[in-house]
């Protein structure tokens, strides 16, 4: 045992040396909630963060755990990060919110960027990306390829991104068909293969003939490929698990903000930001529109650049409540703090919150 | 397709990997073992079958592939309670952990590959039959297999000699072993044949129910399969009603949401455990159900005396 | 090559203290090799495992925090197991003591006093209580398997949690994120130091010591002992199963319902979906552990917090997938149950001499 103990002290001298050897460089950490392999939300991210490690090279380097839970494991992982000397850490789940802020106060020096929250310091940056913009999209192009006009929608838990996603799918497909239906079925979780592809097929059984998601597996969309309806991708391009059915994906790309905020980082430009990025920013994009005639193509490409340039914005009014009550006036645009805090329907879900 | 044709087909791809792994854990319960290691037994029978289907093109290796990984990892839990009587419960976790655990090691390469699913076998003219014909002779070829198995397992149980001595092993060791019967032996082959349906049943996940590998996919249905062994009394035909049963309340679940009935949909989620609980009640109120086939010694390591 | 068991007249006394710390040199022999075979210098990782996260009064203060649920759930199931009563669903008795617990932060915000947190706590062990009370009672009264009905009920517990925070409890000032308000005051478990030791690692150990005595000092203990082992020769001592049943649920219940409030209102600080990574689960490896004996639970909820924070060292340093830890765990846990055997038998191979 002793031997033992003596031999891993020396190994341990070792690592500290080559650690310091490489002390120059900017460590970059990353706390994921899921594991990279997930094919979805921390699958993207990972994404983000092997972008960092190629555009900025031998300037960075980036370390990360993953299946990190929400909690004290959450603080602590953090902490961990920073007392190993991570100088950005980026914190991408919400519920790492709390945990993020007590990190940040007691490590000044260090930047971090939490992914989806809302509460700021001088030292963490909030993050996040307007999804919806891509759901008012895939719901138009949704209305158009749909013969029953009534799609399917597997919800993950009824958090306000998930509210505000089905809402502005909803009011996309509704600009086309006024009359469109949406069910809901909301699985009580991010991840489950089996219960994802069963709600698909509940669904198709119920009379919906588009399949869209905010879970993030690929299940739904193999089971739309299979009974023949059109599905849409989640998260990450999943054209390759549905080629015959998938009409387009909405892409989570954090690269592009990950690359930009490291550099400023390492120019030492880095501010405390609050970011909402969207078609504009890059954040989202839009996988290639297929599977649908011409016409339908040129109505969501059109959609996609004026909202990308601005001129159009999915909530702008009139938009009625599911109880019929008048939630956005003719021509004005939904506030930003009721549409981070949303818990109603539009009118026309035919489900209840 | 009809719609209640999809709802019948979606049950009855919920239900298959229950049966299957179910079925084996029936067969183990028999000859007097607790294997809790279910969970860990699919996990590992889903990426193996998945990373062999994979590489060599074919969804039958795989399956085929998906069964030996069961039943190695099976061998571990039946050494351990077997040759150096462990405890089984504490064995069956450190099986669940292991297995979830290693899937996960073995199966990152495997992430985000689009699987090779098993394909259909539609028998020809009988599945163009109206109303029936899909559903009876154009399911996947594991759902005749489960069907066979579950089948066989009960003949076997009840008529022949093998099922015999099973039976005797689990009802009283001491007295099989004085009888003569290789009480050890046939609990390995019986713990084999667990592994081996797990395997299967997690196959099923992988190259069937949804065809790819993702961690933790098997998200507790080993543990299900587990409480419909017991709700089952240890009767095969009752095993099979109950697993389709369970898929029946799970789907049943989905189904009202998306008719827009508003229930928190927690508590529709939350519908098969109660079911699993109340139906555990109902099977164990009624003595003449449960007592006649419980495996007296189940559960209890087993020691030659010499 | 067959393999035969010779029962020992006696417990090995040697075993008794060997077993445990072959089964750790075996996993870390076995753990070097899975690292080496995934391309990863054995010895470093296993120093990063197991040695580096007792390096530095940090991670040391973190190792205690991380113990603190686990010797206190593990110490209830240890007496449990001990009876031959298997509470497998200490998660869900968790769940339900912090739920419990919550509703005086979340009801009465405004009740600040000490005993406002002694309150928290006696709910808390309630909660628990009555959840492990309902396989308690399946079990006597009808004969249910308390293996399955226990372990349904983490499931029903959690969707209940789930659904609190996401409806009725969630923070009104939250953004409609699903968590409760954020506890203050003595609402929260006292810390100890600049860093994260809260009280509940002092309760954990004092009732630790408080079940060793139980066990070996009074009459309750010989009573679940003799139960577990031979139930009918404690029924010819005049002692009841049922009984023991009802106390090692409502004692388990009780404690992992406490773990549970001690966790939401220490470290976590308000309630959210998920309050805990599965140590009600971890937990059972840490009672085997630790051989069912609560003093040897400290030191197995120690050794298990050492990995689980040696298995992020390992992912941050060497890039090593979290599966690992999973692994080390179902590995270590394995190995102790072998090695156990050990001390009740002598092993034999068939045509070999020696025994070992």
């Amino acid at each position: 045992m002793k031997k033992l103990l003596t031999a891993a002290a020396t190994v341990a001298l070792a690592s500290a040396m080559s650690m310091s050897a490489m002390a120059d460089k900017l460590k970059v950490g990353f706390i994921y909630i899921g594991p990279p392999g997930d094919h979805g939300w921390t699958y993207q991210h990972d994404q983000g963060r092997i972008a960092v490690e190629n555009k900025l090279g031998d300037k960075v380097e980036t370390v990360f755990v993953e299946n990190v839970p929400e909690g004290p494991d959450a603080e602590r992982t953090i902490t961990r990060l920073a007392r190993q000397g991570a100088g950005l850490i980026y914190t991408t789940s919400f519920g790492y919110m709390d945990p993020t802020l007590k990190v940040a106060k007691r490590f000044p020096d260090v930047k971090f960027e939490h992914a989806t929250g809302y509460k700021r310091a001088d030292n963490v940056a909030t993050y996040s990306s307007r999804f919806y913009e891509g759901r008012y999209v895939i719901g138009q192009i949704a209305a158009k390829m749909s013969k029953s006009g009534t799609a399917g929608y597997i919800a993950s838990f009824p958090i306000p991104e998930v509210v505000r996603g089905i809402n502005s799918f909803l009011l996309g497909a509704q600009s086309v068909n006024p009359d469109f239906k949406l069910k809901v079925v909301w699985v009580n979780s991010w991840f489950d293969p089996g219960k994802e592809a069963d709600a698909a097929k509940v669904l198709i059984s119920q009379g919906a003939d588009i399949i869209t998601q905010h879970t993030d597996s690929t299940a739904a969309v193999q089971v739309a490929e299979e009974q023949g309806v059109y599905a849409f991708g989640q998260a990450s391009d999943m054209a390759a698990f549905g080629p015959k059915s998938v009409l387009t994906s909405i892409i989570d790309d954090w690269a592009p903000y990950y690359i930009a905020r490291t550099e400023a980082a390492l120019n030492g430009t880095w501010e405390s930001t609050d970011t909402f990025g969207g078609m504009d920013s890059g954040m989202v994009g839009m996988g290639p529109f297929a599977n649908m005639p011409a016409d339908v193509k040129a109505m969501a490409e059109k959609t996609t650049a004026a909202i990308t340039d601005g001129s159009f914005h999915p909530f702008t009014g009139p938009i009625y409540k599911q109880d019929g009550s008048l939630a956005v006036k003719e021509g004005e645009i939904l506030d930003i703090g009721t549409l981070l805090g949303m818990d109603w329907y539009v009118q026309g879900v035919d489900d209840q919150l | 397709m009809t719609a209640y044709e999809t709802i019948i087909l979606t049950v009855i791809t919920a239900s298959t990997p229950l049966l299957l792994a179910a079925i084996g854990e029936l067969v183990v319960e028999r000859a007097g073992v607790l294997n809790l290691g279910i969970e860990g037994m699919m996990a590992m029978g889903a990426v193996s079958g998945f990373a062999m289907a994979q590489v060599t093109g074919s969804a039958w290796l795989g399956v085929l592939f998906a069964m030996l990984a069961g039943v190695a990892i099976s061998m571990l839990f039946a050494f351990l309670t077997q040759s150096l009587v462990t405890n089984q419960v504490a064995t069956g976790l450190s099986i669940t952990l292991l297995g979830l655990g290693l899937s996960g090691l073995i199966g990152g390469g495997f992430v985000g590959m689009p699987g090779i699913k098993l394909d259909y076998v539609a028998i020809p003219v009988l599945s163009e039959l109206p109303l029936v014909g899909k559903l009876i002779f154009g399911q996947d070829p594991l759902v005749y297999i489960s069907i066979l198995l579950t089948v066989g397992v009960a003949y076997t149980l009840k008529k022949t000699r093998i099922g015999l001595i099973i039976r005797a092993v689990g009802q009283n060791h001491h007295s099989a072993h004085a009888l003569g019967y290789p009480v050890i032996k046939v609990r390995y082959a019986c713990i084999a044949f667990g592994g081996l349906t797990s395997g299967l049943a997690g196959a099923y996940l992988s190259l069937v129910y949804t065809p790819q590998w993702i961690e933790n996919m098997t998200a507790g249905r080993g543990w299900i399969a587990l409480a419909l062994v017991v709700f089952s009394t240890w009767l095969p035909a009752r095993l099979a009603a109950g697993a389709y049963l369970f898929g029946g309340v799970w789907i049943l679940g989905l189904y009202a949401q998306g008719m827009g009935v508003g229930i928190p949909s927690q508590f529709l989620s939350s519908l098969p455990y109660l079911a699993t609980i109340i139906a555990l009640i109902v099977i164990s109120t009624n003595r003449r159900l449960s007592v006649i086939n419980t495996p007296a010694s189940l559960g209890q390591g087993f020691v030659p005396d010499r | 090559m067959q393999l035969i068991l010779e029962k020992r007249a006696q417990a090995s006394a040697i075993m008794n203290v060997a077993s445990p710390v072959l089964a750790i040199l075996l996993t870390v022999i076995l753990g070097g090799i899975i690292f080496a075979a995934m391309g990863q210098p054995p010895l470093k990782a296993l120093y990063i495992y197991f040695i580096d996260p007792l390096t530095n009064m940090w991670s040391i203060e973190e190792v205690l925090v991380k113990a603190a649920p686990l010797i206190l759930i593990g110490i209830g199931l240890a007496v449990t197991f001990r009876a031959n009563v298997w509470n497998i669903g200490a998660e869900g008795q968790l769940t339900a003591g912090a739920l419990l617990g919550a509703m005086i932060p979340i009801f009465f915000a405004e009740w600040q006093s000490p005993l406002a947190l002694l309150a928290m706590f006696a709910l808390g062990m309630i909660g628990g209580a009555a959840l492990a009370a309902i396989p308690a009672l399946l079990k006597i009264r009808f004969g249910v398997n308390e293996i399955l009905t226990s372990l349904m009920l983490v499931y029903i517990a959690q969707l209940l949690l789930d659904w609190l925070v996401r409806g009725p409890w969630k923070d009104p000032h939250g953004y409609n994120f699903p968590k409760s308000v954020a506890f203050d005051g003595w609402h929260l478990v006292p810390m100890f130091g600049d860093g994260r030791v809260h009280l509940g690692l002092f309760i954990a150990l004092a009732l630790a010591v408080v079940l060793f005595w139980m066990m070996n000092r009074t009459i309750k203990g010989f009573e679940i002992k003799v139960i577990g082992r031979a139930p009918r020769a404690g029924a010819f001592a005049g002692f009841s199963k049922t009984g023991t049943v009802w106390f090692c649920f409502l004692l388990s219940g009780a404690l992992a319902g406490l773990a549970g409030i001690i966790e939401v209102a220490g470290p976590i600080g308000q309630l959210q979906p998920r309050i805990s990574p599965s140590y009600g689960f971890t937990a059972i490896i840490v009672a085997f552990l630790g051989r069912l004996n609560p003093i040897g639970v400290i030191f197995a909820g120690l050794l298990l917090a050492i990995s689980y924070i040696g298995g992020e060292g390992v992912q941050i340093e060497l890039g090593v997938s979290d599966k690992t830890a999973q692994v080390f765990q179902g590995m270590l846990l394995f190995f102790i149950l072998m090695c156990d055997t050990l001390i009740h038998y002598r092993v034999r191979f068939l045509g070999a001499k020696g025994a070992v």
